[in-house]
């Protein structure tokens, strides 16, 4: 058994350090004596979505963003599919909202997402930045996570879509509505950077044990020690 | 009395008022390289371009990510070799306010300085405003990375700043860009003649594409560079296969560069048809390019090749930037890290040096480090976790430091980690056998701080005036 990770677009979105969750989970996995492997795919590739436990997408530069926009509609599809079937996907900050339904900018323009979270994103006056901390039930039982936000879109979710977890310090989806990201099955989106994966390990564990459900393996975690 | 009669007294009223206040922080040790200026800048936003035009010769605006300070130290060493007498404002001081202050200090109450000429290192979000109405006689722009995204934003918003900026500037104003950055070299267009490019020739210092490189992608069609190789971060030769755009040909290079480790590094500077033989004491490709900077930006200003070489063969080194000290009687080497094209660079001359390394690193996450410490997962520390024996971490961020270094391969067990500053280098210094080097790694405060402590804590042959500034 071999673990499978697509990073997508890792030339393009890598904004905040997010490679350090990629990381993490290649550590955390190897660590524990199980096999993973990283491939990265750019523009104008298909990746074989079917191939793939785990869906990894970040944040650019606004250019960049742009390129993949136009890029991921054409293949968006493709990634909904394997997420409907179970990999796990984790977006984060402009990755988080590419694959909303829409992205408004300042001036009204519409740059069309995947539509694969129920949300949409609407640009705001000034950055929410800073540390976040939430409260998330995403493990199965109350856990903080904490990152780093920085954004200037406000992201709002429909009425059938949950949010990640709940503000405890810093802005979140909106700084209005308390909520921060947003999940659909394996799917998570969140604005957490910091990078969020390495901080925050009984999250980590918990996606890599969908993943290795998604993969057919055993999903029973060797504790390791995370003492420093 | 009409407006323009009045406007000398006025203007020496404030010259004297700056004065005070700088002889004033001087007493109290605080704020004496910047509050004088932010004072008078708010009685006269203008301060600083009346004072620019006292200047005989003008004045040079130098701005960048990373190597300011230790350019504008480079230039300043070569240009009173050359005889030319000038002001400039100390880093950290490289707001508005800091030049400002620099201009008021040296100013006398109604007539022109006594120095021939400016130079200012600016910081690269500030320079905009800082340079617009200074009548500047060259302005050099050497890099931009990614740094502080939480403080700067995007690279692409600075480029875009700095292109408006050089829009508005006259056209006798000398451009100096690094060809090597296209991002920079970029800015060029619309400046006409005066743009003199530098830019590193030798294709034996390609090395692999980092992981914290931005810029891959066309300015004018989005295409990927087609790059023959790069240098650091992005700076390197590039190509749109798409557009043609393309790396400008340098009209000041460095060529046969020979790495020495951290004994320095050997190349040959090269403008027009002249050439000339440099040896810097200054480890690393990024002190090349700021060797190539200051010499691009000296050429600008008529100073002889013979006398830039001579100028940079002096050089040691600019406050905290491959600075060497002993304390406690080891040597220490005090090696800068902002962001994480620095920090790589710094890793791979550390690399250079045989055997395995006692390491101290200092995180802060203040303002001026930057709040958001994930740049560090952004450093290719991966190779270096190999060649630490060990490794002391420090600072706010400390343990967010540590679990980098866990994650990038080096065991706990060669880890230690203490937050408080004097703490953590006298653990770091108990462990060094005899003569043993301890490089020490911090972030801008942490650096500052650590400085405090070592003049105050510790034995040492640096000296109180050179390791704090006031």
């Amino acid at each position: 058994m071999e673990l499978r990770i697509s990073h997508l677009y890792p030339d393009l979105l890598n904004i905040y350090a997010d490679r350090g969750n990629i990381i993490t989970l290649v550590r955390r996995c190897r660590w524990r004596g199980i096999a993973v492997r990283v491939e990265g795919f750019g523009l104008g590739e298909e990746p074989d979505w079917h191939a793939y436990d785990f869906f990894y997408i970040s944040g650019g530069q606004d250019r960049e963003q742009n390129l993949v926009c136009r890029d991921l509609a054409a293949k968006g599809a493709g990634l909904v599919e394997a997420v409907q079937a179970g990999a796990v996907l984790l977006a984060i900050c402009g990755g988080y909202q590419l694959l909303g339904e829409y992205y408004r900018d300042a001036g009204g323009g519409e740059l069309e997402g995947v539509g694969l979270f129920s949300a949409h994103t609407i640009a705001g006056e000034g950055r929410f930045i800073g540390n976040e901390v939430i409260e998330t039930e995403f493990t199965g039982a109350p856990l903080r996570i904490a990152g780093f936000e920085n954004h200037g879109g406000r992201t709002w979710l429909g009425e059938d879509t949950r949010p990640l977890g709940r503000v405890i310090r810093g802005h979140g989806n909106n700084g209005e509505d308390g909520g921060e990201g947003a999940v659909r099955g394996n799917a998570v989106g969140t604005y957490l950077h910091g990078p969020l994966l390495p901080k925050n390990t009984a999250f980590t564990d918990e996606l890599i044990r969908r993943a290795l459900a998604h993969a057919g393996a055993d999903t029973e975690l060797a504790p390791l020690d995370d003492a420093i | 009395m009409s407006r323009i009669h009045d406007r000398k007294p006025v203007m020496a009223a404030k010259i004297a008022t700056a004065r005070l206040v700088a002889a004033a922080s001087a007493r109290t040790g605080h704020g004496g390289t910047t509050l004088p200026g932010r004072l008078v800048l708010r009685l006269d936003g203008e301060i600083s371009s009346r004072l620019c035009r006292r200047l005989e010769q003008g004045v040079v605006f130098v701005s960048a990510t990373n190597g300011k300070t230790t350019t504008c130290s480079m230039m300043a060493l070569i240009l009173e070799r050359d005889g030319k007498s000038i002001i400039r404002n100390r880093e950290g001081a490289n707001l508005a306010s800091g030049v400002a202050t620099a201009l008021l200090k040296e100013a006398r109450l109604s007539t022109a300085y006594e120095a021939q000429l400016g130079l200012f290192e600016v910081d690269e979000a500030a320079l905009p405003e800082v340079a617009k109405n200074c009548q500047s006689r060259a302005l050099m722009l050497m890099n931009l990375f990614r740094d502080q995204l939480d403080r700067y934003g995007e690279l692409e918003t600075i480029a875009e700043r700095w292109q408006r900026m050089l829009m508005r500037m006259p056209a006798a104003m000398k451009t100096i860009l690094n060809a090597d950055d296209p991002l920079v070299a970029d800015l060029a267009v619309g400046r006409g003649g005066g743009v003199v490019f530098f830019g590193i020739e030798d294709q034996g210092a390609f090395s692999p594409i980092q992981a914290a490189a931005d810029s891959k992608f066309c300015r004018h069609c989005g295409a990927a560079y087609d790059y023959q190789g790069v240098f650091m971060g992005h700076l390197g030769h590039y190509r749109c296969p798409d557009c043609g755009h393309r790396r400008p040909r340098p009209h000041v290079l460095a060529r046969n560069i020979t790495s020495e480790g951290m004994q320095g590094t050997t190349f040959e500077l090269v403008a027009g048809e002249e050439a000339v033989a440099v040896k810097l004491s200054l480890p690393g490709l990024y002190n090349v390019y700021n060797a190539l900077a200051a010499a691009a930006a000296c050429r600008v200003l008529d100073v002889g090749l013979e006398t830039i070489a001579a100028g940079l063969a002096d050089f040691s080194a600019a406050f905290g930037r491959q600075e060497r000290l002993q304390v406690e009687g080891h040597p220490v080497v005090l090696m800068l890290v902002k962001n994480p094209t620095g920090f790589n660079e710094v890793l791979r001359t550390l690399l250079e040096e045989p055997g395995e390394k006692q390491l101290m690193l200092a995180l802060n996450d203040a303002i001026a480090d930057g709040r958001d410490i994930s740049w560090i997962w952004d450093v290719d520390l991966e190779p270096a976790a190999a060649m630490v024996s060990r490794a002391v971490v420090s600072g706010t961020r400390a343990e967010e430091m540590a679990m980098r270094l866990k994650y990038a391969g080096l065991s706990p067990g060669r880890l230690e980690i203490h937050r408080d500053l004097a703490a953590a280098l006298s653990a770091a210094l108990s462990r060094l056998e005899p003569g043993e080097t301890l490089y020490v790694l911090p972030t801008y405060t942490a650096m500052l701080a650590l400085r405090r402590v070592i003049s105050r804590q510790f034995a040492t042959d640096g000296r109180l005036e050179d390791l704090v500034w006031s």
